[in-house]
């Protein structure tokens, strides 16, 4: 970093001495919102907007569970079901949890966290802002048409001849969206190499920039073949020429091969930013210092690396060859050791230290808790000859919302709690949030647990109709569905109620360390009155002192 | 009153199921105990170290180093092992035995279509005998299904344009799922059936109960003269094609100057798309039969032809 | 360098032009490593299917124009030097030099242009579009048709980014003639040549991949 002198260089519009207008109350009119460069105001446009996308993601999901109460179709028809998944994994996916945390406290926390006024290309991430809307407003016309019945693997050649729906619109909207994704990753990658405030050397990073430095890496390189595949799949659906459909001399696991390069990849986009919230909550809620500092950090980039090189662990079954399987089965085993370490790492970091439940570590917890089974069942993935048997089953369903939704949304809920108050300047009612974090885990796991017994039992997934002796499993997970369904609309009530009637928080109200707690709350326009120097490694807890406010 | 059903593990009817659940079994017992270690560990430190507590809190000497290398080191020997142990499992579940019955199988919006090789059809069924290796070797007509029968752990996805096989050794007699498991449309849930595995001789009763309909491989002689193969590779032919006596497993020189074993998919390649593979000495003159042939069809011819090897010199003169 | 003595533009989250110039460069590389990506896909798909059916992709590659794809990497390259000539002007701080070989590298893009659309008119005309007017001589029809599918779809996603190409550089150029937006702030135009010379780069590849296949044997 060359920026020593630039403190007093930089001109500020306000003199250093008077308080500057937080983010929120430089401006009010509409323009000023959907016009802003500030990284702040465009993660509260990407908040608003993925709310909305999770509560459509979460009607399709309502309305299927609604449906598998019972083992006849008896609610709506195959056609009907099969794009109610299709909506449901799209939807949640590409418009919830690939921008969750690093667009909403990542575009946040990013800059404050490093010491920096706004991220590198402040026009290019509102550019990828209204990329992410366009591609959204492609998916919503789609589903409002008719909806599109591919599922959300869209594989050929079905998804490229005899799908029904308007494949090409959602395909076009994830693909607009994508770019969206790859502007997002390329501008905090800069940002992160360029932006560092002096002393914020790569070791004295927090580990949620760490995570999302790695998660913008994978969202840089694995997003445009996403998108150059789905292009080359609807070209094939428009004009009925290509190279994955058999019938036209194609070979459909090129689309696997391709899909997948990007999609198992994207799985680690979903989970290492909700590793990265959770390295921060554990510590500050701990009072000391993170254990295996370094560990973490590296465990973070050896998942990126390693996730671009397990994708044909889902096609084991494809009639890819045995060689190729043995390969990513050996690899797939390898990318759950730095999963592991973080696992160990957090739950160290709580010996010995001096440990508060207030509702972030809540939600840390409970991340810890579901992750581990989450990657925990990954074993039984990778594992050749169960995979064989449990491929394509409720198991697969049941491990991956262990990590997506017991794992992200989580850590995601985790993360907004806890800098609510920087983002907002006000605290939540605490009981009724911690009621709403236990109600979700409890749901989450009545919903989703009876799904592991389900797969082993031979469920396949995508059954609108089902073989009647799965149906007491199905009336527990529905059961389940509809406990996290209220656990999800309590935070929406009571955090906007708090946002303008909660009360005032103050700049630190955890006592964390962090650059983004040395703020106001809100935090003015431009982070920081004059640019921070950083002198010491992040999480300086004390746990013989758990009162004391960090230096 | 209907009476609830609740079923916690599948049945167990194949070779494969029992090496298949011991993996289960103890990757169960593993990440259980890994689980509960972790849960009990961090609840243990929760209460021990809630805030407020008169816990000893001196900060522990020495860097995190040991500890780390032991948990990063000790996962790494165990997922070896569970590598090698489901992978040979995996390894298995591709080698049929030489005695395996072959059926081939073809599957279609949205059913199952299975021949037997003694030309017998069903739909949606499978009646089998227990203790014969079975090898389905299968395809699709449209888009990409899944041949699934949980009770004997093993699946198979079913690609239009190729073959895919799987076999197993019923071993246990009863009425088993079938499932179509990979996602095929409209009414992909519907594309279920039933395997029956009938002790040996209930199994000739069915049989006997069913017309006998021509073999699979008589139905292939049939076709392959009325398609006109008979005309080119025949021994007294005017044109000039290879001879397909013996081809099966054989090894077959290329124009390219390769060799290539002459498998199920070698045979359906050069039937569809008889360019892609020349044959050494040969010119580029048969025509494609992409489109122009049945799945069944195709399968008859390939068994057909698989029969000529076995059965040697006395069909040489058809 | 010299910035500190002159009077520079530089955005208000960056400390200085350096930091600016640091983060613009890194921005464009990382950009790059995505288009590689976006790209590398139908590589990967070209590269499978000419394994599988290496006759067919030799016999439909013989019926591209080689004459149009060797002017057209003629083109290409010149204007690649060009645009090389135009990153060393504007480190020079000439603005009508600049805004000059600007002017070339654009016009030699769109010529690349022009050209590739007389090629493809010339493909329509003959049948070589794929889709139901798709007509070939070849042994294996299908596997032809296939080739020039990922002939027309990589060829036209590469002039799409000619053209990109060509309107930026236009644009750069005007506003070197025009204004002094470039004097001692050449970090766009540096930029701009990377971009290009990418494009030219991933030609150099599209020409003897889709142009050349056994054309020694024929």
């Amino acid at each position: 970093m060359t920026a020593q002198t630039s403190a007093t260089s930089h001109l500020s519009p306000f003199p250093s001495h008077a308080p500057s207008p937080s983010y929120l109350s430089v401006r009010h009119t509409i323009s000023s919102w959907l016009l802003t460069t500030d990284h702040k105001r465009i993660a509260l446009l990407y908040m608003a907007s993925i709310t909305l996308f999770f509560f459509v993601g979460g009607a399709a999901a309502t309305l299927m569970r609604l449906e598998l109460l019972t083992p006849q179709g008896d609610l709506v028809t195959s056609e009907t079901y099969n794009k109610l998944f299709t909506i449901h994994g799209v939807v949640m996916v590409w418009f919830f949890l690939i921008p969750s945390i690093p667009t909403v406290l990542g575009n946040f926390l990013l800059p404050m966290m490093i010491g920096a006024r706004d991220v590198a290309f402040p026009k290019l991430n509102l550019v990828s802002w209204y990329l992410f809307m366009a591609g959204g407003a492609c998916a919503v016309f789609s589903i409002l048409t008719g909806g599109v019945d591919t599922g959300w693997t869209f594989y050929t050649p079905y998804s490229s001849t005899y799908a029904n729906g308007h494949v090409i619109a959602m395909a076009t909207g994830i693909f607009i969206a994508g770019f969206g994704s790859i502007a997002t990753g390329l501008n905090f990658i800069v940002t992160t190499h360029t932006m560092r405030a002096p002393g914020m050397t790569w070791l004295r990073l927090p580990l949620f920039v760490w995570s999302l430095y790695t998660t913008s890496i994978i969202l840089v390189l694995a997003t445009p073949v996403l998108a150059i595949t789905l292009a080359l799949m609807a070209l094939e659906r428009a004009f009925g020429v290509g190279i994955f459909n058999p019938a036209l001399g194609g070979d459909p696991l090129l689309f696997q091969h391709l899909f997948w390069f990007y999609s198992h990849p994207a799985v680690y986009i979903m989970i290492l930013p909700g590793m990265g919230v959770v390295s921060e909550l554990i510590p500050c809620f701990a009072r000391k210092p993170i254990f295996g500092y370094h560990f973490i950090a590296y465990a973070s980039v050896a998942i990126g690396v390693l996730g671009f090189l397990v994708w044909g662990h889902h096609m084991f079954v494809s009639s890819q060859s045995v060689y190729a399987g043995m390969i990513f089965s050996v690899l797939s085993f390898m990318v759950a050791i730095p999963s592991a370490i973080k696992v160990f790492n957090w739950t160290a970091t709580l010996y010995k230290g001096s440990i508060s439940f207030h509702t972030p570590m809540y939600y840390a917890l409970g991340f810890v808790g579901l992750f581990t089974i989450g990657g925990l069942t990954g074993l039984f993935l990778a594992a050749l000859a169960v995979d064989v048997h449990v491929h394509d089953t409720y198991f697969v369903i049941a491990h991956f919302h262990y990590i997506m939704v017991g794992g992200m949304v989580m850590a995601y809920l985790g993360g907004l709690h806890f800098w609510f108050p920087k983002i907002s300047g006000r605290m939540y009612p605490e009981w009724i949030a911690k009621l709403a974090a236990v109600t979700i885990f409890a749901g989450f796991n009545l919903t989703f647990f009876p799904q592991f017994i389900l797969g082993y039992l031979g469920m396949p997934r995508r059954y609108h109709v089902y073989a009647p002796e799965f149906q007491v499993l199905n009336v527990l997970s529905t059961a389940g569905a509809s406990i996290l369904a209220l656990g999800y609309i309590l935070p929406l009530i009571y955090l906007s109620w708090s946002w303008r009637y909660g009360r005032i928080a103050g700049p630190n109200p955890w006592r964390a360390t962090g650059l983004e707690w040395t703020t106001a709350s809100p935090p003015p326009k431009d982070n920081f009155e004059t640019t921070p120097i950083v002198t010491e490694p992040p999480y300086q807890y004390d746990a013989r002192a758990p009162e004391l406010e960090p230096a | 009153m209907r009476p609830i059903l609740l079923s916690l593990f599948p049945s167990s009817a194949s070779n494969l199921a029992p090496a298949v659940d011991h993996i289960y079994f103890a990757l169960l017992i593993l990440c259980g105990g890994v689980a509960s270690l972790i849960a009990v560990v961090a609840l243990y430190f929760c209460i021990r170290y809630r805030q407020g507590s008169k816990a000893d809190r001196t900060p522990a000497q020495g860097g995190p180093l040991k500890l780390e290398l032991t948990w990063t080191i000790i996962p790494f020997f165990i997922f070896l092992a569970l590598f090698f142990w489901a992978a040979n499992v995996f390894f298995g579940m591709s080698r049929p035995p030489g005695n395996a019955t072959e059926i081939y199988v073809v599957g279609k919006q949205w059913m199952w279509k299975m021949q037997h090789p003694d030309g017998r059809r069903e739909i949606n069924e499978l009646h089998l005998p227990v203790g014969q290796p079975v090898r389905l070797i299968m395809t699709s007509q449209d888009v990409i299904h899944d041949f699934f029968v949980p009770a004997f752990r093993n699946k198979q996805d079913v690609v239009p344009g190729r073959y895919t096989s799987e076999w197993f050794t019923p071993t246990k007699p009863g009425k088993y799922h079938l499932f179509c498991s990979q996602y095929c449309g409209t009414d992909h849930s519907l594309m279920v059936g039933w395997v029956y595995v009938m002790e040996p001789a209930e199994h000739a009763k069915w049989l006997a109960g069913q017309p006998a309909p021509d073999s699979l491989i008589a139905t292939g002689e049939r076709a392959f003269r009325t398609r006109g193969c008979s005309g080119c590779h025949a021994p007294n032919a005017t044109l000039r094609a290879p001879l397909l006596d013996g081809i099966y497993g054989k090894q077959v020189p290329l124009a390219d100057s390769t060799l290539i074993t002459a498998d199920d998919q070698y045979l359906r390649d050069s039937i569809l798309l008889p360019n892609k593979q020349l044959t050494a000495g040969y010119q580029p003159i048969m025509p494609t039969y992409q489109g122009q042939i049945s799945e069944e069809e195709l399968n008859a011819i390939i068994a057909y032809l698989k029969s000529l090897g076995n059965e040697g010199e006395d069909k040489r003169e058809r | 360098m010299s910035a500190a003595t002159l009077p520079v533009r530089f955005e208000h989250q960056f400390d200085d032009p350096a930091q600016q110039r640091h983060a613009a460069t890194l921005g464009m590389w990382i950009f790059l490593a995505t288009e590689i990506l976006f790209f590398g896909a139908m590589f990967l798909g070209y590269t499978a299917y000419r394994v599988y059916y290496p006759q067919a992709f030799a016999e439909a590659s013989r019926h591209t124009l080689i004459a149009f794809g060797a002017t057209n990497t003629a083109v290409l390259l010149i204007s690649s030097t060009v645009m090389a000539f135009a990153v060393g002007a504007a480190g020079r701080n000439k603005s009508r030099p600049l805004a000059t070989l600007l002017f070339v590298a654009a016009a030699l893009g769109a010529t690349f242009l022009v050209i590739k659309g007389f090629e493809y008119s010339r493909e329509i005309h003959e049948g070589l579009l794929p889709g139901r007017h798709f007509r070939i001589d070849v042994a294996d029809r299908m596997h032809a048709e296939m080739f020039f599918y990922i002939y027309w779809v990589v060829t036209g996603v590469h002039a799409l980014h000619v053209t990109i190409g060509v309107i930026l550089i236009a644009f750069f150029g005007f506003r070197a003639w025009f204004t002094d937006a470039f004097r001692d702030h050449d970090t766009p135009i540096e930029l701009l040549g990377l971009y290009w010379h990418f494009v030219d780069i991933v030609w150099v590849f599209l020409f003897p991949l889709l142009y050349m296949i056994d054309r020694h044997t024929s």
